[in-house]
């Protein structure tokens, strides 16, 4: 008799007071992000794209090079001729669109992430650099920038392509070199705003140096539109590369990537709708899956934009 | 021998004709001590307190003829030599309690941060003394703050944890440039006393920049009243509140409201401070002074021992003797 009561008042004790326990920052950040449909559906797809693209080999049914002769410009399953050894069909040579489309993931990703890598870090640093020394530094910074943001940033890319040979580092380092403005001017933006808040002046009298200044005290507190930024030029990324693709810059053929596909293809137009339009959809869903996810980053890390007090 | 010592400071932005901000300061500052200075906003209040930080940034420069904090020459240390001072035997809080904290970390890893700096002490030791000084400056609840992030927490608890962080050095100086400002006025009375309590504690000298005559009354022993980058009167508490000197002070007394109850309109003094291009040959105040003479609009008074106190006035103002 005497056990059940004790237990009932021993429970009321044990949980620790809610309003002293504060949520963790990534807990905060995934409530906020998941209240974004649009974002998580984004995410979704990006995770499915991203598995396809580390597990490629073993997730493609074919090898994406290998010409089934016999089957040249086989229809989707779906449609009359179709066939479930090639689910999306083939193309012109004969391989089979899905693996290939799969392959060419690994591709795509792999230049949007290195061509945001490779600007994201310089870029931040010059924005560091530019909003920290505003006298002689940080203008001549910003001329420079904003005679790049001047030139149409593809016909830029066109240029660097021309200029270094065409190819998929060389296509890396243009695209890289294209969006690097818009990461210089928004870390110095940012920078600004920061540097004239009283805790820089704390940090100054605690004793930090320039470095300690620049990389830990403000640069954390400007990350929010610089990842915001990043997914976004992420997808641009594989866009542009598409673009230099499709012009036949980028990526060489037989490589399986979606820009080059799309230009191989655009012979067959009329005669095998599915070779030109299955590649350009997954260029279109993917850059929409990112700036979906994107628009859900910059609601969950922008402060001004939270709606919780 | 006083801890802070300043003579003629000049701080001008720009080239060296350009309007001083602040003009010919001469200040001291004894160990132990509670230096109130104010003055409305724009008189170089601030400003002062960064020179002597050596935070002012080009096109800022800082003459003075001596600025020695606890037998340094601020003026010729190098910056390194500079950060191992301010920030350990002087500090700061600042005005705006909400953006004094770095948002990005928590309040536990920002005191450690100066504890690590100043004191070496590291790990566990420094989570340890972080803790008490949490607990030094009332925060209820200590433990379970050091993981909270600043936009956690309110302005007063806000304000509490950079005074916390301002002493983890043991500061043989603090500064508080209006720390209760930003703050209501049920918390402002909080602050206070804790700044205080601290300071006697401690036993470290504070300067408290503030425009709240009535904390003034409080709590300093002495007052610099400043006016377009000048200190007009420095003179003991209950004194210059009684007799003031300086017309300047006088004013800014009568501009209390409880001064004027009954009255209209509060007690003013017309015009406004003056600026860059309309700075007077003369005594600063001359264009607003109901006391002017002829002589005021040609020459500068100097700072002078008076009855009472040092007053800038070639006409000081309650000079009998009781």
């Amino acid at each position: 008799m005497t056990t059940p009561i004790a237990k009932t008042v021993t429970t009321p004790a044990t949980p620790v007071d809610q309003s002293l326990l504060y949520p963790s920052p990534y807990k905060e950040f995934w409530q906020a992000f998941s209240r974004n449909k649009g974002a998580v559906a984004g995410l979704m797809f990006m995770c499915l794209i991203v598995f396809c693209a580390l597990f490629a080999p073993w997730v493609a049914p074919h090898n994406p090079s290998e010409q089934y002769r016999d089957f040249l410009l086989t229809p989707p399953v779906w449609l009359e001729g179709g066939n479930w050894q090639f689910i999306l069909g083939t193309d012109e040579l004969g391989r089979d669109l899905l693996s290939r489309l799969i392959t060419g993931a690994r591709l795509s990703l792999l230049i949007g992430l290195s061509s945001v890598l490779i600007s994201l870090i310089p870029g931040v640093f010059l924005g560091l650099l530019a909003g920290f020394f505003p006298r002689i530094l940080g203008p001549s910074i910003m001329r420079l920038m904003d005679v790049m943001l001047a030139l149409p940033s593809l016909l830029l890319a066109v240029a660097i392509v021309a200029i270094l040979g065409p190819g998929l580092i060389n296509t890396v380092i243009a695209i890289a070199i294209v969006s690097l403005p818009s990461y210089v001017r928004l870390t110095r933006a940012a920078v600004m705003g920061e540097l004239n808040r009283d805790y820089v002046t704390a940090a100054r009298l605690a004793g930090a140096g320039l470095p300690r200044l620049m990389f830990v005290t403000v640069l954390p507190n400007c990350m929010a539109p610089l990842i915001v930024q990043a997914t976004l030029s992420f997808s641009s990324a594989i866009l542009d590369a598409a673009a230099l693709g499709f012009l036949g810059l980028g990526v060489q053929p037989p490589t399986p990537e979606w820009g080059t596909m799309l230009a191989s293809a655009r012979d067959y137009i009329e005669r095998a709708w599915w070779v030109v339009s299955l590649p350009g959809l997954t260029i279109l869903l993917s850059v929409l899956a990112i700036n979906l996810m994107g628009d859900g980053l910059r609601d969950a890390l922008d402060p001004k934009l939270k709606n919780a007090a | 021998m006083s801890l802070l010592q300043i003579k003629n400071l000049n701080v001008r932005f720009g080239d060296a004709n350009a309007v001083p901000v602040v003009d010919g300061l001469d200040l001291n500052v004894n160990e132990g001590e509670v230096l109130a200075i104010v003055g409305e906003s724009g008189s170089g209040k601030s400003v002062t307190m960064m020179a002597l930080m050596g935070l002012i940034d080009a096109p800022g420069r800082i003459t003075a003829d001596a600025l020695s904090f606890d037998g340094n020459d601020m003026l010729k240390l190098s910056g390194r030599q500079r950060r191992k001072v301010v920030g350990k035997d002087m500090a700061m809080v600042f005005q705006d309690p909400m953006t004094a904290l770095n948002p990005s970390y928590t309040v536990g890893f920002q005191i450690e941060e100066v504890l690590r700096q100043h004191l070496g002490l590291r790990g566990k030791a420094a989570r340890q003394r972080a803790l008490e000084l949490l607990k030094k400056v009332e925060i209820p609840a200590a433990e379970s703050r050091l993981d909270a992030y600043p936009h956690q927490l309110s302005g007063g608890m806000s304000q509490r944890v950079a005074i916390a962080m301002a002493i983890a050095g043991e500061p043989k100086l603090l500064i508080a440039d209006e720390p209760t400002t930003a703050l209501d006025v049920t918390i402002q009375a909080q602050i206070m006393e804790l700044l205080l309590n601290l300071q006697k504690e401690q036993n470290m000298a504070l300067i408290l920049i503030t425009h709240d005559l009535a904390v003034v009354a409080e709590t300093a022993k002495r007052v610099c009243v400043m006016y377009a980058g000048q200190a007009v009167e420095v003179g003991q508490v209950p004194e210059l509140f009684d007799l003031p000197a300086h017309p300047y002070s006088e004013a800014l007394l009568a501009a209390i409201p409880e001064h004027s109850e009954g009255a209209e309109r509060l007690a003013t003094l017309p015009g406004i401070v003056p600026g860059r291009y309309d700075r007077p040959e003369g005594c600063l105040l001359s264009p607003r002074c109901p006391y002017v003479q002829d002589n005021c609009r040609r020459q500068r008074p100097s700072l002078d021992p008076q009855a009472h106190s040092q007053v800038r006035c070639f006409y000081p103002l309650n000079q009998e003797v009781a």
